[in-house]
């Protein structure tokens, strides 16, 4: 039986079918490509990587360890749990600090008032600024002899403190720089979210007699609520993963005691500093792990808020 | 997606890649094509002599043809973006600045710096023999010439000249005579800290390295035994903290590298320092020194083992060994460590680590003549390391920093020269 040949098509037009066919995977093709090749990839090459006992040089061979690299950072009581506890402490501290002083501003900043477009150049001021820069001029106000951190209490006859020179007061001071760059982000976000709140509830509560803690309390605040969700986990992130503050002040190791080594200052030191990839890698999948399971919980509380 | 549909995607992905492998290539070719470039990618660091050099280098573009491109980067992003590169085997750069002491076993290990033998030997005028011995042999690894000496540094002591005078004590000759001065001059000085110096734990170790060879002590005894827990070491530590913890700065902290402690002595709240004589400028310059008038160096102080500084070369000259450009590359080296351009480069301000320079007279005529003479005098008693000399030269020097600290801030520093010492030998024994 003869069957009749099927119809001539061209190759461009078959090219164009096949495209209009696909067009949604055509069209996020690029975006899948970046993301492999700057995301996928480089954690994927960090996981293997986790798994050797690679040092000094990646091109040196290397074997396998298996789970050697978790079972030694996750047993070290001496550098990486230490490194764990200041990370936690440096975020859920700063982030404490950051959200009170922001919503104070926002509330603030919300009517309107004189000079307000100055005021918030102001505010914004600190965040704006490179961290590096911030670092290192808090770094010469806070040096405890000849800073002027310490000239400034002198004049209220109150006694020099140490400040980042002792390992004590090192994670509170470190604390307070980075409340003082990033409060104005929070500010920011809060911001944005009283001005788009409608006034009617407030101006219910107030009718029904509320006083002004109480408006904020149990109208203004739940009304927030997702954006403060939203300004803790993008200030989360962010505080989490410091590093340029840290190192600025208390360069490689976290200074002589690692008072200032986090997580991410302790990778650091362990790959870049040493050369141990292959223990490095571990440690940051570990905290990789962490910051997923971190953001996990946030987006949990969020849904049950929507 | 049926499994034509499929393949059919597949292909596609694929050209895509090599499309963009493709123009990349295309993007890279301009600099490739081994001797045929004229280019040649010079890694600086921020230092003096980068500085100097930079003015220089309009001159050699004229005379070579060649035309350089410089990157400039601190020390500690200089040796994180070698790390980084070199492991990934790029060619992004054809001339390094490096530090032998610091990387040197570590980059010729790893086969990160070209062979140089041939190439310095080739001609009897750039003459590689005029090269001092003790730096030479930190820029050969393995009998295999890696680098070119570019800065020589030895440990100095900076004093300043009118606290001394108004105590009526002489400049110290020996570590009983310094603490002495520095003990006097602190009890009559309200403010003035008889002596300064690094407190960082790793950024110490090198200023402290003067101090334990002066106590007699050292790192390792050459066969791979850690021994910073003998009788000297510890002497040394508890020496070197003992000055810091008494006669320091009131507000003594334990996180000062070099800047730190030299600005406290440029505010002229010290009267005593050691550190690198490379660093003379930032002390004797009015620009940058409260007290540039009356700053005055001497020797390093003889402890119970005589007068033992460092005396290093700190920074070299190599040749990434993946670069496609290596003989512009040694021809931009050849011309900066060309005997004239030393010569003009130690006018400037940097030690040299030609023989022929420090012989000539006109080297020194621009430097003060007591840093001179110190610098000499160091030179026939200098030790040619400052740390010590393992692969991993981060971590060690973080672990023989450790007992420097908690001599500092009062500790107990035998015990913890013994816990230091024991780390060490690991680290020690994982190299082997």
């Amino acid at each position: 039986m003869a069957v009749a040949p099927p119809p001539e098509v061209s190759g461009r037009e078959k090219l164009s079918q096949w495209a209009n066919s696909h067009r949604k995977w055509l069209f996020a093709s690029p975006a899948v490509l970046f993301i492999v090749l700057l995301i996928v990839i480089p954690i994927g090459w960090t996981l293997y990587l986790s798994f050797t006992d690679a040092a000094g040089s990646v091109r040196a061979p290397f074997g396998f360890v298996g789970f050697d690299n978790y079972i030694d950072a996750l047993t070290n009581t001496s550098r990486f749990w230490p490194a764990v506890w200041r990370t936690a402490v440096f975020t859920v501290g700063a982030l404490i600090f950051e959200l009170a002083a922001g919503l104070a501003i926002a509330l603030l900043l919300r009517r309107p008032f004189k000079a307000q477009g100055w005021v918030r150049v102001v505010v914004l001021l600190p965040f704006v600024a490179t961290p590096v820069a911030i670092a290192m001029m808090w770094r010469l106000i806070f040096n405890p002899n000849i800073g002027f951190a310490n000239q400034v209490l002198g004049w209220f006859g109150i006694a020099p403190q140490p400040w980042f020179a002792d390992p004590s007061s090192t994670l509170p001071t470190l604390i307070f720089v980075d409340v003082w760059e990033f409060t104005p982000m929070i500010a920011v976000i809060l911001l944005a979210g009283l001005t788009s709140l409608s006034d009617e509830p407030d101006e219910a509560a107030r009718i029904d007699g509320a006083g002004a803690w109480q408006r904020l309390w149990y109208v203004t605040l739940p009304l927030l609520r997702p954006m403060i969700l939203v300004a803790i986990m993008l200030r989360a992130i962010d505080a989490l993963k410091t590093f340029d503050l840290l190192y600025v002040v208390k360069g490689p190791g976290g200074g002589s005691f690692h008072e200032a080594e986090t997580l991410n200052i302790y990778a650091y030191t362990e790959s870049l500093l040493f050369s141990n990839f292959g223990y490095s890698s571990a440690v940051l999948i570990l905290f990789f792990l962490m910051i997923v399971l971190v953001m996990w919980l946030l987006t949990l509380r969020r849904r049950e808020v929507t | 997606m049926n499994h034509q549909a499929m393949r059919r995607a597949a292909a596609v992905s694929v050209a895509t890649l090599m499309g963009v492998g493709a123009l990349t290539a295309c993007g890279g070719g301009d600099d490739g094509g081994g001797g045929a470039s004229d280019t040649v990618k010079v890694t600086l660091a921020n230092h003096v002599w980068t500085e100097a050099i930079k003015k220089k280098i309009p001159d050699f573009e004229k005379e070579s043809g060649l035309t350089v491109e410089v990157s400039q980067l601190s020390e500690d992003q200089l040796a994180d973006s070698y790390k980084v590169k070199l492991n990934a085997g790029s060619s992004d750069f054809d001339v390094m600045m490096y530090r032998p002491l610091q990387v040197g076993k570590l980059f010729g290990k790893s086969n990160f710096l070209a062979d140089l033998g041939d190439k310095v030997t080739e001609d009897p005028d750039w003459n590689w023999d005029d090269f001092q011995d003790g730096p030479v042999s930190l820029t050969t690894y393995k009998d295999t010439v890696v680098g070119v000496p570019l800065i020589t540094e030895s440990e100095v002591l900076y004093y300043r000249k009118d606290l001394l005078e108004q105590a009526g004590i002489d400049v110290p000759t020996t570590m009983k005579e310094l603490e002495a001065a520095a003990k006097q001059i602190s009890e009559e000085n309200d403010g003035v800290a008889g002596f300064v110096s690094r407190t960082q734990a790793s950024a110490a170790v090198t200023q402290f390295s003067g101090f334990l060879y002066s106590f007699g002590g050292t790192w390792t005894d050459g066969n791979d035994n850690a021994t910073i827990n003998t009788d000297e070491a510890k002497a040394a530590y508890a020496f070197y903290g003992k000055l810091l913890r008494e006669y320091g700065p009131d507000q003594l902290s334990t996180d000062m590298s070099w800047p730190e402690a030299m600005a406290i002595f440029q505010q002229g709240k010290a009267a005593f320092e050691t550190d690198a004589s490379s660093l003379y400028d930032n002390l004797g310059n009015p620009d940058k020194s409260k007290v540039a008038d009356d700053v005055g160096v001497a020797a390093f102080p003889a402890g119970p083992a005589g007068s033992k500084p460092y005396n290093v070369a700190a920074w070299a000259l190599g040749i990434n060994a993946n670069s496609e450009n290596q003989d512009n590359a040694w021809t931009f080296i050849k011309w900066a460590t060309s005997p004239d351009m030393t010569l003009e480069m130690q006018k400037e301000g940097t030690p040299s680590a030609r023989t022929s320079v420090w012989d000539n007279p006109d080297s020194t005529a621009d430097l003060p003549d007591d840093l001179v003479a110190a610098i000499a005098a160091n030179g026939k008693n200098g030790v040619g390391t400052d740390r010590p000399l393992v692969v991993n030269v981060a971590e060690a020097r973080e672990i023989v920093g450790t007992p420097i600290v908690v001599a500092i801030t009062g500790g107990d520093s035998d015990a913890a020269a013994e816990t230091a010492n024991s780390k060490f030998q690991d680290l020690l024994d994982s190299e082997k």
